[in-house]
């Protein structure tokens, strides 16, 4: 495959009138997201250091900060699961925003990659009489629960088989990613997903400089454009070097679990074991690797 | 090098024929451009500030803009309609028109094209979708085999045109050996658009609104109304400011046809109705959105109706011998379908399949202007194609238009040669 990248960017290089730049420096210098960029998944190694150094220069003009863009592969034996404890969750939100803060959402337009819905405890999980924007003084609120949505990661994502130019796909950990410089914004995935997940950029996002976290992934984190899809990713700027995702650090009521489905000794494993366990829209057979339980 | 000299002067001649025109033909002509700049300017709008200026938002993430180009693939597709009688039954008179039916799927698809580019996030990446420089994901994807359909469809209504064209440019006959096998091809072609297309949004089990078999006949039923609808008024328009002369006969067979379509659609519609009223599942919540509202939420119920009153009212005027040869009531009835499907494909397919959203949380939609103007100039960006191409399409079949030495064509060879 890396074979014909090569040839394949200069073409484009020619295309875009530019041979002069690819014959010295490369185009990835030009911008930080090069129209001729190719998909991240083919990218030689030198491509990739190529990409990223570009990336953290745009940054670093953008936001007057230094930014590492990580390209961290996946761990050898490691698939994460999730599980989210519902008899736990209070309706905080904190979690919310904490994903917000370290995975740099837009501020304005508000981006939040995990939704909590407020339930009616007599009608049981139910998405039709379910609220996003309940404002309480105090929560929990007498006679509802709570729900979390994010990203499930399913092991069978309608959402990758639906884009057009293979833009996002799952990766060994089990985590679905998006390249956003390969991302087209034709917004098939959205209309595929059943769990809301995938957020749009409608408008070029802002976050503050002070606000930005500068220790990034690049199919996770780094900060996106305009016209592209972006979700959870587990926070895999974290995860892949060992750490919990944001939600789960700062979760008050210590609802949701994390860890190496492979791992008999996860904490994961051990709600699975031990708990029983309930995924979201299970006759749609996506197979989530996010699993709900009532701990209490 | 003959054929490349007569194209040359083919295409020059073309060129020389639509810079030509009364007053009428440029008002037209510049109404049109207006229109086109209008969106185009909106459309620059939207470029620099990205989809925000559309009403579309994470709820409601496909909306105005995918609806049209959803209702288009059936305009385009309808061309069928007139080329299965035209070439398979060998029925004389309607094979006069077959050839607007192509010029009408190629300025559809034209719209179909630009409504998916205004749609993306990232238009310039349109390359990411050529196989061999990009990545092109076949077979998973149904917008991949979307892009697959609708380009070859294309291509394959430009080559038929422009053979059968060019042959009658150069007073001869077209070769039954070639243009036959492409015009027979382009039968299942027009089905597979149109299947494709349903099927982006029937392959999606997030959605159970679209998510139910019915959703592709129910694509090709409303297709074979909305499309000729459009064929029949322009076949009077052209028989009123040409001198194509179009045979009666062709333009009740159409209409015969479409009371069958009519029909069908209802069927189609009402059998859906039936399977989701009476199981009363929670899948009913699109449809009750669509046709009642949901609490405060009715935007859409009035056009939902409408749509619904149009497709009856029009099968009632085509169903009636009578009524659907007086030339009022089969131009009303043309109208009333169109705007019936329209409505259902341009707002009822699109939107209550989004709404409630896959979390259950109502956002209601209603384009903005910009997506309103956007898709006005798109349109107004088709009739100049669709204008431009009769401009020179008419005075070659009426043999006005030949190239130098060829003979003139009387009558008789000329529909003889256009077939």
């Amino acid at each position: 495959m890396n074979q014909t990248l090569p040839s394949r960017r200069e073409f484009l290089c020619a295309v875009a009138g530019c041979a002069a730049a690819a014959s010295t420096a490369g185009c990835s210098d030009l911008t930080h997201t090069s129209w001729f960029q190719s998909r991240f998944r083919e990218m030689s190694d030198a491509e990739k250091k190529d990409v990223v150094a570009g990336l953290e220069k745009a940054n670093k003009e953008r936001f007057g900060k230094d930014v590492t863009v990580g390209i961290e592969p996946p761990m050898e034996g490691v698939e994460f699961g999730y599980a989210l404890d519902i008899s736990r969750c209070i309706g905080c939100r904190r979690c919310v925003y904490a994903c917000v803060e370290e995975n740099n959402q837009s501020r304005e337009p508000q981006v939040q990659w995990i939704r909590v819905l407020e339930m009616d405890k007599e009608k049981g999980i139910d998405f039709a009489h379910a609220d996003a924007y309940y404002d309480a003084e105090k929560v929990p609120r007498d006679g509802h629960f709570y729900l979390p949505v994010q990203c499930q990661q399913c092991e069978n994502p309608p959402c990758v088989k639906s884009c057009p130019v293979g833009a996002t796909w799952r990766e060994k950990d089990g985590i679905v990613v998006i390249d956003y410089d390969w991302c087209i914004g034709c917004r098939c995935c959205m209309s595929a997903c059943p769990y809301g997940a995938r957020h749009f950029n409608y408008a070029e996002p802002q976050i503050p400089a002070e606000q930005l976290n500068p220790k990034t992934h690049y199919l996770g984190n780094r900060p996106r454009g305009k016209g592209v899809v972006e979700k959870c990713t587990f926070c895999i700027q974290r995860v892949r070097k060992g750490r919990y995702p944001a939600c789960v650090e700062v979760c008050p009521v210590g609802a949701r679990k994390f860890g190496n489905l492979l791992d008999p000794d996860s904490e994961v494993r051990a709600v699975l074991e031990n708990k029983r366990v309930y995924v979201l829209k299970s006759e749609l057979n996506t197979r989530p690797r996010f699993f709900y339980f009532y701990g209490l | 090098m003959a054929t490349l000299r007569y194209f040359s002067q083919f295409a020059a001649g073309s060129v020389r024929i639509v810079l030509r025109g009364n007053v009428w033909y440029w008002l037209w002509v510049s109404a049109l451009l207006v229109l086109i700049g209008i969106g185009g300017a909106y459309y620059v709008r939207q470029l620099q500030l990205g989809l925000i200026t559309t009403n579309m938002r994470d709820q409601v993430s496909w909306a105005f803009y995918i609806g049209n180009f959803t209702f288009l693939v059936g305009v385009a597709a309808a061309a069928v309609l007139l080329v299965i009688p035209a070439y398979v039954y060998n029925w004389k008179p309607i094979k006069e028109v077959v050839i607007l039916g192509e010029l009408l799927a190629i300025a559809s698809i034209v719209m179909c094209g630009l409504f998916v580019t205004v749609d993306i996030g990232h238009p310039e990446r349109f390359w990411h979708l050529i196989p061999g420089l990009g990545l092109l994901n076949l077979p998973r994807s149904l917008l991949a085999w979307d892009v697959i359909v609708l380009n070859g469809y294309l291509v394959l209504n430009v080559v038929i045109v422009t053979y059968m064209l060019f042959s009658l440019y150069r007073g001869r006959q077209p070769n039954k050996k070639v243009f036959l096998p492409l015009v027979l091809f382009s039968i299942p072609a027009a089905i597979a658009i149109h299947t494709v297309t349903a099927f982006l949004y029937n392959g999606l089990p997030a959605r159970p609104f679209w998510n139910q078999s019915i959703l592709a006949p129910r694509f090709i039923a409303s297709a074979l109304c909305s499309g000729p609808a459009v064929l029949l008024i322009l076949m009077q328009l052209l028989r009123r400011f040409t001198r194509f002369e179009i045979d009666d006969r062709a333009i009740w067979k159409v209409a015969e046809l479409m009371a069958y379509t009519m029909f069908l659609n209802l069927f189609l519609l009402g059998a859906e109705v039936f399977k989701d009223v009476y199981s009363n599942t929670e899948h009913l919540v699109f449809m009750r959105y669509m046709f009642f509202g949901i609490g405060e939420h009715t935007a859409i119920v009035p056009y939902m109706w409408s749509s619904v009153a149009c497709s009856i009212a029009a099968f009632l005027l085509f169903l009636i011998p009578k009524t659907r040869r007086n030339p009022v009531t089969l131009n009303i009835g043309c109208v009333l379908i169109w705007i019936g499907v329209y409505l259902e494909k341009g707002m009822g397919l699109v939107i209550p399949g989004m709404t409630p959203d896959t979390l259950g949380e109502i956002y209601e939609y209603f384009p903005s202007r910009s997506e309103l103007w956007i898709a006005a100039g798109i349109f107004s960006v088709g009739f100049l194609v669709f204008t431009l191409m009769v401009k020179v399409a008419t005075p070659i079949m009426l043999g006005e238009f030949r190239a130098p030495g060829a003979a003139e064509a009387t009558h008789g060879e000329r529909v003889a040669m256009a077939h």
